[in-house]
């Protein structure tokens, strides 16, 4: 049963008659899930009595860095779906993910960056988490880039995948390397490792925002995928309804 | 397993033959060393202290603006059509390529660094972490890096985004080398950990970027 929708949703037609009953779905639960965090973060619940104010924006800013690692995730698993079953949704999957899934890891490191100026007195610290999400974030511009480099699309969306996956398996050890270099070359971190836990309070918002991320990903991700789909559609009946080199020469 | 070494040999000559990236390489690593120590100043103890991560840092950037002629010349001649389709394992061909690759750059960066190492008062016994790291982890710089090779092997222009796509992926090499190099050169401790981390990379990388090379020269063929 779930092998059969999950063709069904690969057919093109139907994904976007799904994707269009969905879209809209998404936006709205996005829409009121970050009304009903940011309400909560702002106004109803409590300032931690060690940041202060400050920790408000941690409920944007976790969300945030746990979508740049997820969409990271769904990328390469799309890429191997696409390479694997040579199904183009699944290329297109991968390919719209990334962008977002930068911003998100580009949102995180701006937040984060946000809360450390009060917090640490700097704007940034050669930290072994900050260092490998901007690595992450790297790895996201290296795929974007590898795409826009090659015209032919089919071609493009092979060797993206390849490197989305090699990508992948590397995460973990570029995560376990800067982890030792920061403990080789800090004696201590700013970081508390195992810091107080998180009071309920807390989590309420928290939970909200991170629904609606969630949500919010599932938006742009369908609204994007629609978007390049029509743009390949369009670009095959130009290419179609363009005279031919050789129409022109029996002419 | 003739075909393998026919492969590295040729490579080899043609790298050290005019139009060869080979010399290009060194000059460019010697050249980067001059660069680093005009920004920091004239100062030789300073230039001591740094010379690990400045060294790792140099022969890092001249691996990487030499990857573009792992496969891209052959794409343009045809004769990569030619090896994918002599080879029974095209996985085996990558691995050779790299090995070439490494010849012709990393042990040639590796044995001009007792040389520069003179410019950083390095010498003797002390001179040991540097060579050994670079040794163990020049072979893993120049595997991660020909499978970006692989990946642009059809772009006429690949040089800048080849250096997009492998430098996040050279962050455990460098990490690991630089600080097996710093580490011996203390006397620290953390060496041998350092050193077998990068080994243990190299050793990753030597079973996974043929295998991924192949399969991105596959849809790069014509």
């Amino acid at each position: 049963m779930a092998a059969t929708s999950l063709y069904e949703l690969a057919n093109p037609v139907r994904f976007e008659r799904i994707a269009a009953r969905a879209f809209p779905v998404s936006l709205i639960a996005a829409a009121l899930l970050g009304a009903f965090g940011l309400y909560f973060a702002l106004f109803n619940s409590p300032a931690d009595y060690q940041q202060g104010e400050t920790v408000r924006i941690m409920y944007v800013h976790v969300p945030a860095a746990w979508m740049a690692m997820f969409c990271y995730s769904a990328m390469a698993i799309s890429s191997i779906a696409g390479f694997v079953w040579k199904h183009p949704l699944a290329d297109v999957a991968a390919k719209e993910t990334a962008p977002i899934g930068a911003a998100f890891t580009f949102l995180a490191l701006f937040t984060g960056s946000l809360w450390g100026k009060p917090m640490w007195g700097a704007w940034w610290a050669w930290d072994a988490r900050l260092t490998s999400v901007l690595i992450l974030f790297f790895l996201y511009l290296g795929y974007m880039a590898l795409w826009r480099a090659i015209p032919d699309k089919t071609r493009a969306a092979k060797l993206a995948a390849i490197l989305a996956i090699v990508g992948f398996v590397n995460v973990p050890i570029i995560k376990f390397s800067v982890d030792w270099w920061n403990s080789l070359h800090q004696p201590a971190s700013v970081l508390r490792a195992g810091g107080p836990s998180i009071h309920a309070d807390m989590l309420t918002p928290l939970f909200f925002t991170i629904g609606a991320y969630v949500f919010g990903y599932v938006a742009l991700l369908l609204a994007s995928m629609r978007n390049e789909l029509m743009a390949r559609r369009l670009a095959r009946m130009e290419s179609a309804s363009a005279p031919s080199p050789a129409s022109l020469v029996e002419r | 397993m003739s075909a393998f070494f026919a492969i590295i040999a040729r490579d080899v000559a043609l790298a050290f033959r005019a139009g060869g990236g080979a010399l290009q390489a060194v000059s460019f690593f010697a050249l980067t060393i001059v660069l680093f120590a005009l920004a920091v100043g004239p100062d030789l103890a300073l230039m001591s202290d740094i010379a690990a991560p400045v060294l790792w840092t140099s022969a890092l950037l001249a691996t990487l603006i030499s990857l573009e002629q792992v496969y891209r010349p052959d794409r343009e001649d045809g004769s990569l059509d030619v090896l994918a389709e002599t080879s029974d394992v095209l996985a085996l061909t990558a691995f050779a390529k790299a090995t070439a690759h490494w010849i012709s750059t990393g042990l040639l960066l590796t044995a001009a660094t007792p040389i520069l190492a003179l410019l950083f008062n390095i010498e003797g016994p002390a001179l040991w972490p540097l060579l050994l790291s670079l040794l163990i982890g020049a072979p893993g710089l120049s595997l991660i890096g020909s499978f970006a090779a692989a990946l642009t092997a059809a772009l006429p222009r690949a040089g800048l985004l080849i250096a997009i796509i492998v430098s996040p992926l050279y962050a455990p090499i460098l990490i690991f080398g630089a600080g097996a190099a710093s580490a011996g050169a203390a006397g620290d401790p953390q060496y041998g950990a350092n050193l077998a981390l990068l080994g243990a990379s190299s050793l990753f990388a030597a079973i996974f970027s043929p295998l991924a090379s192949a399969a991105a020269l596959r849809f790069n063929l014509d």
